[in-house]
């Protein structure tokens, strides 16, 4: 407005308006320092929830890595193992023979007293100590002995000789030394007798108990008897076998019907259906798919219980409505004027559809995939209905045999009775998943990236 | 998007004028005869269209346009916008087929071939065919794919070498070839708004159309670009049959040969270009040139 224009008399009408102007300014000024207020307070809040959770995870979790164990001087007592030489190959022995000499040298090597020698090299290592046979067991965690006898089996040669060997600790010993029982409780409420707490703290001090590194968690199966020896690797295979399952059937089959949805089906009361029953399903609560998959998966077609097969086929039905509701808004998302140009050109819908609306599409339909696939991974519920919160210590070799899952595993030692050891290991699992969750994720970046580089 | 093979009504198979086919159809009360010039030396028909209509749904967008397309010549639609001449020029390649709902009826043919023959398919009309739309919208590819997708889902190319050449020659003649020749390979969408409607007419030309269909082309771009492809609208005059939609009467007065004007879905009045504009024997047509509506 020129400077004439201002004195003049409509702008001098204008003044009042203008005063109104600021007037509503300050108010729509308010306001929007009010909305970025909340805004900000509410991330913060969200911010705070998250680190609570992440931090008191990391904090009682992290511990749980690491388990003491007890280097000692393990002596194979000829005395203790009174077993013969281990049966050699002869010329006029069949294979059989040997083999059958072989299996019952075996188990003449199994019985003997394994224990006595872990407790015979415990007592070398502080012969001033009065224990009794009970207590120095409490120090070691049971299955220790078998690794004794695999080491002799593996090389008689040992009989006789004295190696050092680093012995897990009992989880006893481990909620002992981390402080996870109150250490003032009296005796008789202790897990451990009195001299074996006793060893272990002098053990932990003068560093013949240390903390190592829990790899027993990322190779063993759950153990009941031997709880220092439970690891997650079973339900870290049995989740893999559904994840597997899951992107195998519920990815394709998901990804082939939005794109038929989307681009192919006509418009029609059947279609509509179709598509007021696919949302409906993306909200049908995980248990019923469970339910669904006892009646269906086991009950019809004998799948066996507790496998990742039947698991693997329940999640894939439940991440089916995901992929398939994700693929379809993202193909949604394309511009028309993308088919408009390729049909134009005489592309025909087919051509279309893979040369030039897939290929905008895939980061999409990946992020959609790997969404899907990370929920089904951390689903419970529905794995509990058939039956793989079965405690299982055999590492399943195929999708068929008995196993669990990592969040099933989080859900069972959550309720273990040996509450001071299993807490933290449980949130140890629980760093495990998120681990898998977030390498999932990753990956989906990664992936991303690179086809919006190419594209 | 669906796909709904439209429902072809031949209203009208003889080619009766269009004023007796709108007595036939007594739904409407039509009291309109669209008003026409011939060209002082006729050409060669290439395309020709008779009565017509185009619905969306319930709602009729075009009623009963009849309308000869020259050879080697551009022909501009002119008219207010929404008085169909999208919808129209759609009809043309059957690109109305994909919108859902859409419905057309009458005759439109190629070279006396029914367009709406069942038996044809819309892959090799809309080869021979090509269009431009309002929008440049080249693929998310490099400049060379661009251009050589055409060709390729046609198996036009006996070779690579003969590729190449293909799009070679469809960016010369789109006047892009200068501009582009270091960056072939790098992507299409990364070229200015021009250059991109530019790219789009090399793509086009490169599958080899017999008529070109260009829907409002400019409406996007700047007055310099807008030029280029004017020039280049001039220069593909003298071996494609062109229609050209614009909603600029300057443009289609500079381009085009001969002009049809639309309202309200009906073709009002279509003649020479020059005669369009000095002097038009429709009142309607003289309001719109000189500014009274659109
Ligand atoms: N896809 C569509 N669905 C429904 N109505 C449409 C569609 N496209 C165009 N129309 C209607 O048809 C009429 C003509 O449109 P159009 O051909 O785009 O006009 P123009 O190109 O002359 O501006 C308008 O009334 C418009 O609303
Ligand atoms: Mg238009």
């Amino acid at each position: 407005m020129s400077v004439s224009a201002m004195s003049s008399p409509a702008a001098s009408a204008g003044s009042p308006n203008r005063s109104r102007i600021q007037a509503s300014l300050r108010r729509r000024r308010n306001a929007e320092k009010r909305f970025r207020f909340y805004g900000i307070a509410s991330v913060t809040v969200a911010i705070g929830f998250v680190l609570f959770l992440f931090s008191t995870i990391l904090h009682e979790g992290l511990p749980a890595f690491w388990q003491p164990v007890v280097k000692v001087d393990v002596t194979f007592d000829p005395a203790i193992i009174k077993v013969d030489p281990k049966p050699v190959a002869d010329t006029d022995q069949s294979p059989a023979a040997l083999r059958r000499a072989n299996l019952d040298w075996q188990r003449k090597v199994t019985m003997v007293n394994w224990n006595r020698i872990i407790e015979n090299s415990i007592r070398a290592e502080a012969p001033d100590v009065e224990m009794s046979a009970r207590d120095v067991q409490f120090l070691v965690s049971q299955n220790e002995r078998y690794r004794l006898r695999d080491m002799f089996v593996e090389n008689p040669d040992l009989l006789g000789k004295t190696v050092p060997i680093e012995l897990l600790a009992s989880a006893n010993v481990d909620v002992w030394l981390k402080g996870d029982i109150d250490r003032s409780l009296a005796s008789d409420r202790q897990q451990l007798p009195e001299a074996a707490r006793m060893l272990a703290d002098r053990f932990y001090e003068d560093g013949r108990i240390r903390m190592a590194f829990s790899s027993v968690l990322f190779t063993n199966t759950d153990s009941r008897n031997a709880p220092a020896e439970a690891g997650l690797l079973g339900a870290f295979i049995g989740s893999l076998y559904m994840m597997i399952i899951v992107i195998v059937l519920a990815v394709p089959v998901g990804v082939a019907s939005a794109i038929y949805l989307e681009e192919f089906a006509p418009k029609n009361k059947l279609t509509d259906l179709i598509e007021v029953n696919i949302n409906n399903l993306a909200a049908v609560p995980s248990i019923v798919f469970g339910l669904l998959g006892a009646a269906v998966f086991i009950n019809y077609f004998h799948l066996p219980l507790s496998a990742p097969m039947a698991g693997g086929l329940v999640l894939s039905l439940m991440t089916l409505p995901t992929v398939i509701i994700a693929t379809r808004a993202s193909l949604r998302a394309v511009p028309p004027s993308l088919r408009q140009a390729a049909l134009g050109l005489g592309a025909s819908r087919t051509q279309t559809v893979f040369h030039h609306v897939l290929p905008v599409t895939y980061p999409g339909i990946l992020t959609a995939t790997i969404i899907g696939v990370a929920q089904a991974i951390g689903e419970t519920a529905p794995l509990l209905l058939i039956g793989m919160n079965a405690f299982v210590t055999t590492l399943p070799v195929t999708p068929l045999d008995q196993s669990t899952a990592l969040p099933v595993q989080i859900f069972l030692w959550e309720g273990n009775e040996n509450r001071n050891y299993f807490e933290p290991k449980t949130a140890a699992a629980i760093i495990v998943l998120l681990s898998v969750m977030l390498a999932l994720n990753a990956i989906a970046i990664v992936l991303r990236s690179r086809f919006e580089r190419r594209a | 998007m669906m796909f709904n093979a439209p429902e072809t009504q031949k209203m009208n198979a003889t080619l009766a004028p269009a004023s007796s086919s709108n007595q036939s159809s007594a739904a409407l009360p039509k009291t309109f005869q669209t008003v026409r010039t011939p060209d002082p030396e006729p050409r060669k028909v290439r395309v020709h269209a008779q009565d017509v209509s185009v619905f969306y749904g319930p709602k009729q967008a075009l009623f009963d346009v009849s309308i000869d397309i020259p050879e080697k010549a551009v022909t501009a639609f002119i008219g207010p916008s929404g008085c169909g001449k999208s919808t129209f020029l759609r009809c043309l390649n059957r690109m109305n087929d994909t919108i859902e709902g859409a419905r057309v009826s009458g005759t439109i043919q190629l070279d006396g071939e029914d367009l709406y023959d069942p038996k044809l398919d819309v892959v090799e009309l809309r080869a021979r065919i090509g269009m431009v739309f309002q929008k440049p919208n080249p693929f998310p590819k490099t400049i060379f794919e661009n251009v050589a997708y055409g060709p390729r889902i046609h198996g036009l190319a006996k070779s690579k070498t003969d590729l190449e050449q293909i799009v070679v020659e469809s960016l010369q003649k789109a006047s892009l070839f200068n501009e582009v020749k270091d960056r072939l390979h790098e992507v299409g969408t990364g070229l200015s708004g021009g250059q991109q409607q530019r790219l789009c007419i090399a793509r086009a030309i490169a599958v080899s159309p017999e008529v070109i269909l260009m829907d409002e082309p400019c409406s996007a771009l700047d007055p310099i670009a807008t030029a280029k492809i004017e020039e280049l609208i001039d220069e593909l005059r003298a071996n494609y049959t062109i229609v050209i939609v614009t909603h600029s009467m300057q443009q289609a007065a500079r381009v085009s040969q001969r002009t049809a004007f639309f309202h309200l879905g009906i073709l009002v009045e279509e003649g020479p270009t020059e005669m369009m504009f000095t002097s038009p024997a429709e009142k309607r047509t003289q309001d719109y040139i000189t500014g009274r509506f659109g």
